[in-house]
This record gives C-alpha cells, sequence and structure tokens, in this order.
C-alpha cells in the first residue's frame, strides 16, 4: 500500500472495530455519526435515513447493501451535499478529514467536491450533460480544482479517458455522451470522478445498468484506481455478488438504519441478522448446483413513513417471537457482539447461534 | 435432519438431469426452425431500405413440455426480440415456429387469436405492463372476456381465485396497480397471464425489476405453478445466477445467434463456447474467500453494431481463440457431448474422445 498522504492520526487498520459512538473527532478519513435525513411530505415524515454511524479509512473500501428505499442512495447524496436546500432536513455529523460537511456551507462543501469526494451514479445519462462533449465536461472539472490552462486539461482529460480503457480517447474525447454505448459512458463518469483523484469515492450502483462482461471491467477499473490513489470508495449495491468482490466492510441497511456492520468475511460466513439471512437465502447462486428452493423473506418493505415500532424489522423476521415482545416494542441499538462485528437485532446469543447453526447455515 | 434432507434433494436433482439430456420425457412443445428477423433501416425520402438490424439470425432450438429452456445474453443480443417472434407479437421474417406440431410462424392476427389461450407472455416492467386506469379485477379478467371464456361461477369468482393463487388477497380485487409494490404487481401480471391455463409462458425478464427478496418470491411461485399446471417456460434473463436456479435447459445468445445451448448442468460446469466461459467468469460470486482469486476472462471492447455484424464466426473480433478460420467460415451448432451443441471452431472443456484443445480453468 502506498503512503498515506493526508491522515491527521496514524493508520489504524481495526478502527471501524471500535464502538462507533464513541471516537474522538476526526479519527477516521470519513466519519459519519448519527445521520439522520428525514423529508416531510404532505403524506408525513419520510424518514430515509434515521441514525446512521460508520466510519471509513483511506484505502479501504465500505460496501453499503440494502434493498430499495433502505436508505443507501440518501446517505451517499447527503455525504456529498448533493440534497437540495430546504427538502431534506439532515442531523448528525459527516467529518471528511476532520472537517463536518453537515454544518459547512454548501459553497465549502462544494468546494470538496471533485477534489476531495467525489461521485459515480447508476445512470450516466442523467449525470452528464446532453449539451457538451464529454471532454468538455472534464476539462470544467479539472480547471476547478487546479489552475491549469484549456490545453493541458483536456490533456489530462484525453489521459483520464485513456486510463478508463475508452478505445481512441484523443478522438472521444470531442463526442457528445449520446455517441458513446452504454459501458462507455459508464467509464467516462468514472473517468470523470476520478479527474482530480478523489480522497473519497461514492460508487452508488455503478454497474447496476450494465451487461456482465462491462460489470467486469468497470470493477477492475475501480480496484485499480483505488490502488492506485489510496482512496477510500464505498459502494452501494444490492448486488452481494459485487460487495463480496469490493468491500472490506459491509454495512447492511434496512429502513433507513444499519442492521449489521462487520467485514465482508463476517457478513458472509458469520452473519448475524435475520434480515442479512433473509438476504443470502434469497440469493441464487452462480457458483454451485442448486440443491433447495430459494428462502425469501416473507412480506414486504415497510413504508418510510410508518416504519414498524420496535425492530422495522419485526413483522418479516421468523424469530421475533423468541424475543418475549421486545422485538415489537424496543428499537434494538447497534451493539458489539464480538470482535467489533455490530448488529442491531433483539436476539439472545444463543438463540442466534441456534438459529444460525440449524435453521440458516446448512440451507445457504 | 436438514442434513438429510439436503441429500435426498440433491439425489433426486442428479436423477433429474440425464432425463433433460435425453428429452425422450417431455415431448417437443415448440420447435423453431432457422428464425429470423431483421428490422429494415430506411433513409431518404424514398424510404429505400439501406440496410437491416439483424436482430435474430438464424435460431434453431426446440422446446419440451413441461420444462423451463432460458435464452441468456447481453443486451442487444436478440433474446427480446426471438421471445417476442415466439408469441407473434413480431412477424418472423424467415423461418418456421411449430408450436404442437402446427406451424404458426405467419398466421394473421385473427387465426392467431385461439393460439393465445395457449401461449402467453410475462413481461419484465411490472409499472409498464398494467393499465393504470384498470382495476386487477379488470385486469386480471380482460383474458375471459377477451376469449370469451364462459367460468363457471362468474368471472369474478374466477379471478379472485387467481389473486389467491399468487399470494394476493381476493379483496385487492377492487384496487388500482398503483396501490401495489413491484413484487405485488409482478404477481397481478403473473395472474393474468395464468387465467386460460396456458401450456406456454414465454417469461421476459420476470424478476429482473425486483428486490432480492421479492425475486425469491415471485421465483418460487413461478416453480410451483409450474408444478401446479404443468406449465412450460421460456425464460428470457441476463442474470446468470437466477438462470442457473430456474433453467432445466439454456441457450447462450450472441448477436442474433445461438452459440451454445446445454443442459444447466454442463453449460455452468464444462461450458465449451468461449463467450459462454467468458460470460460466467464476469459474474462476481458472493463468496469473500473467492476474493481476488476468481480467474476472470476479460473480453476486449464492446457488442459489434448487429446492423454490420462481423463475418463468419461473430464473436471472433473479442474471442481470445479467434484463428483465420473464425474469420472466413461460420461454425455450426454442432452436438459435442450428449444434449450439448456448440458453435465454436475451438471448443473449451471437450469430451475426452475428442482432441482437446488447451483448456483453460476458468471456475
Amino acid at each position: 500500500m502506498t503512503e498515506p498522504q493526508d491522515l491527521t492520526e496514524p493508520q489504524d487498520q481495526g478502527a471501524p472495530r471500535d464502538t462507533v459512538q464513541r471516537i474522538p473527532r476526526g479519527e477516521a478519513f470519513l466519519d459519519v455519526r448519527d445521520l439522520k435525513v428525514h423529508f416531510p411530505t404532505d403524506d408525513g415524515l419520510v424518514k430515509s435515513v434515521d441514525g446512521v454511524s460508520f466510519k471509513l479509512e483511506r484505502g479501504k473500501t465500505l460496501g453499503i447493501v440494502g434493498e430499495s428505499g433502505s436508505g443507501k442512495s440518501v446517505t451517499s447524496l447527503s455525504i456529498m451535499g448533493l440534497h437540495p436546500p430546504g427538502v431534506a432536513k439532515i442531523s448528525g455529523e459527516i467529518f471528511l478529514d476532520g472537517q463536518d460537511l453537515v454544518s459547512s456551507s454548501r459553497e465549502e462543501v462544494r468546494l470538496l467536491r471533485g477534489k476531495r469526494m467525489a461521485m459515480i451514479f447508476q445512470d450516466p445519462l442523467s449525470a452528464m450533460h446532453p449539451f457538451y462533449t464529454v471532454g468538455q465536461q472534464i476539462v470544467e472539472a479539472y480547471q476547478v480544482h487546479n489552475e491549469v490552462s484549456k490545453s493541458v486539461a483536456r490533456k489530462h482529460a484525453i489521459e483520464m479517458l485513456d486510463r478508463v480503457g475508452i478505445p481512441q480517447p484523443d478522438r472521444r474525447v470531442d463526442a457528445y455522451p449520446h455517441q458513446f454505448s452504454g459501458g462507455m459512458r459508464q467509464r467516462a463518469m468514472i473517468a470523470m470522478a476520478l479527474s482530480c483523484d478523489p480522497d473519497l469515492l461514492i460508487a452508488d450502483e455503478p454497474t447496476t445498468a450494465l451487461d456482465v462482461t462491462v460489470q467486469a471491467q468497470i470493477l477492475d477499473l475501480i480496484r485499480d484506481l483505488q490502488r492506485e490513489f489510496n482512496s477510500a470508495v464505498i459502494i452501494i449495491t444490492h448486488d452481494l455478488g459485487v460487495v463480496a468482490e469490493l468491500a472490506d466492510d459491509i454495512q447492511v441497511m434496512y429502513a433507513g438504519r444499519a442492521v449489521e456492520y462487520s467485514t465482508a468475511e463476517d457478513i458472509f460466513d458469520r452473519p448475524q441478522h435475520p434480515y442479512t439471512w433473509g438476504l443470502l437465502g434469497s440469493m441464487p447462486r452462480i457458483d454451485r448446483e442448486r440443491s433447495e428452493r430459494l428462502i425469501p423473506i416473507k412480506g414486504t418493505p415497510p413504508s418510510l413513513i410508518n416504519v414498524p415500532k420496535g425492530c422495522a424489522f419485526n413483522p418479516r423476521c421468523n424469530y421475533a417471537h423468541l424475543n418475549g415482545g421486545a422485538s415489537e416494542t424496543d428499537r434494538p441499538e447497534l451493539l458489539d457482539v464480538g470482535d467489533g462485528h455490530m448488529v442491531a437485532c433483539h436476539l439472545s446469543p444463543k438463540n442466534r447461534r441456534q438459529a444460525w447453526e440449524t435453521d440458516i447455515k446448512p440451507k445457504l | 435432519m436438514n442434513g438429510t434432507t439436503t441429500v435426498t434433494t440433491a439425489d433426486t436433482e442428479s436423477d433429474a438431469v440425464p432425463g433433460v439430456i435425453e428429452p425422450a420425457m417431455g415431448e417437443e412443445l415448440l420447435s423453431v426452425d432457422n428464425l429470423v428477423k431483421h428490422f429494415p433501416i430506411r433513409k431518404g425520402v424514398l424510404q429505400r431500405q439501406t440496410g437491416a438490424v439483424q436482430a435474430v439470425d438464424g435460431l434453431t432450438f426446440s422446446v419440451n413440455r413441461g420444462e423451463t429452456f432460458s435464452l441468456v445474453g447481453e443486451s442487444g443480443c436478440g433474446k427480446t426480440t426471438t421471445g417476442r417472434l415466439l408469441t407473434r407479437l413480431l412477424e418472423p421474417t424467415s423461418g418456421r415456429i411449430v408450436f404442437e406440431g402446427r406451424d404458426i410462424s405467419h398466421l394473421g392476427e385473427g387465426r392467431m387469436r385461439p393460439l393465445r389461450r395457449d401461449v402467453q407472455m410475462i413481461f419484465q416492467d411490472p409499472y409498464g405492463s398494467l393499465n393504470p386506469r384498470h382495476t386487477v379485477g379488470k385486469i386480471v379478467g380482460a383474458p375471459f372476456k377477451l376469449q370469451n371464456v364462459k367460468t363457471e361461477h362468474g368471472v369474478k369468482k374466477a379471478v379472485q381465485e387467481l389473486l389467491e393463487l399468487v399470494g394476493l388477497s381476493p379483496e385487492h380485487y377492487n384496487r388500482y396497480p398503483h396501490e401495489f409494490s413491484g413484487g405485488q404487481r409482478q404477481r397481478i401480471g403473473i395472474a393474468r397471464t395464468l387465467a386460460l391455463r396456458p401450456k406456454l409462458i414465454v417469461a421476459d425478464e420476470p424478476v429482473s425489476a425486483l428486490d432480492v427478496s421479492i425475486q425469491a418470491q415471485v421465483v418460487n411461485l413461478l416453480e410451483d405453478l409450474q408444478n401446479e399446471f404443468d406449465l412450460t417456460y421460456v425464460m428470457i434473463a441476463h442474470d446468470l445466477s437466477v438462470v442457473r436456479h430456474v433453467s432445466d435447459r439454456v441457450a447462450v445468445m450472441y448477436l442474433g445467434k445461438i452459440v451454445e445451448v446445454a443442459d444447466r448442468v454442463s453449460l455452468y460446469e464444462k461450458p465449451m463456447h468461449p463467450y459462454t466461459v467468458a460470460l460466467l467468469s464476469a459474474v462476481p460470486v458472493p463468496d469473500t474467500k473467492r476474493k481476488g482469486k476468481q480467474e476472470r476472462i476479460r473480453l476486449q471492447g464492446d457488442v459489434p453494431s448487429p446492423i454490420n455484424p462481423p463475418p463468419a464466426c461473430r464473436f471472433h473480433t473479442r474471442c481470445w481463440k479467434a484463428q483465420e478460420i473464425c474469420k472466413t467460415e461460420e461454425p455450426q451448432l454442432l452436438q459435442l457431448a450428449p444434449g450439448h451443441q456448440t458453435a465454436c471452431h475451438f471448443p473449451e472443456n471437450q469430451p475426452a474422445s475428442t482432441p482437446a484443445p488447451a483448456a483453460t480453468d476458468e471456475s
């Protein structure tokens, strides 16, 4: 690994394993604490994100998984400061290298975008301006953060397009987004996001719209570029295969809260939360012959206006009855169950072990 | 106890495999012979044809009664066009589609209508495929009206039974599509498809718009319905994990052609066509132990345009095994192992009897 450029504290590999809430300010490169994003609507308050905390070091990748409406994208948009003012009510703290983004002005956050943090969106066609060439858009971003002439910036844009594997970059730099294929567009957007070597890269479903062979190319690309710049990466996806491949740590989200957080190995080999079990059981496997039916999670995800009392997952949980009613009344906190493996669930360690060993593990 | 259950299921599975390889058990329900669909490109004032999108270019396959046959491939390979040809929503340019021994390739709308009872379709988009101004009762009951089918206790009763069958409540009869979630809407679509008890269902990406937990519910539902009503599915999908779970046989398409057809086990364990090998190696596996160890074949570039596809083997521009012959002579779809057909001059994983070229280990 290359020398970290900008750490305020000595690098601590085990940092995300400590209790998330009790960390002195600015220890991790990205430190999100008790983030809440609520949207007031005519139908009621939509609690898209309702108390999320996590930390991320440079050179590390955090995978955020969950289904639609679990709050994963809203979390990333708040880090980037992309919620329009007056629409979302944001509280909590987001420290990027010690600077709190929630209390910063829009102008301050704007200056951070591009150089300090950048984002890859799911749909490149709506993330790029149709009226400007791909080159012009990269040049613009580069010139905001670097005082260079247009021709130097253009040369840099061509270099970036070459790096992400676009053929004939010196010609393609003058093409418009609609002239690119889906995979090339996604690569062009990655080139734009990476043009200023961002310290934090957020990739929101970066490969969902792509075919599997192109997806493999893009994932390789994100990994290579991270290695080169030692960036911190957040990858948001519903595809457990993608996170298994890229992420060091994984946060599982349900109804606006984190239900489980640990290393990727823990989440796949020793998952602790019934929702994570449900996700793993629902997933057909490419790597082995089928043995049983899939085990779906019953019911549907809750409305974020009327989140179930207690544990939001309790109406769909097969084990809620083991907790003497606690699941219906008390909201479980995200607690360390050993080795930094954090779980928000009322199940007793004994019941949890038993459920995992007898019900879940043999069927996965 | 659980251990025993798993073992017995695995046994039944392996028993089922020979049955799949030799289709003696299920008779042929649908057969397709050299099916072609070209969409003309017209230009100028006279609208003269200047070219054609060769969406589907010479497909030959058959589907047996009671099986699930999947068409897989990347966007633009022609799998959706094939589905629409099978249900005759599109008119083939040439070739034959035979359903239950009857040639349906060029039947007119009127003569096709009675057949629509037997051949139905499930669509990908649960939002676009239901009329927002119709109630669920009207949507699911429409097939009875259109086909003038008399039901024993009235249409309403029949619709409510269908709703229960797909896991919805009969009280949903008077609701509108917007009141339902994506998974529930897909169930409504499935109820409509089942109304007339079809024999063949063409399902175009039936679960790809759904979240993973809901996707599993719908996959299980489709399986249950298949067992209960002896349905035959042609499944069109791009998600290779789902395809492995649901299919009996799989056809892999590339640029309008079938490059490989095999039963599920041989296709996933011993893929022969380099494109299939590359496709399977590209899927990220949800297993952290394989992180970084997965041998991945990186294909260069994008899929060529179907307006001007490469000559001979269409995959030669991206294939790492391509040689001169691949650019000049089109490989035929040949049976290289029992029930396993491949169109390639230099196939991988060949059975021992034939001289095997250096095989790459992709698993």
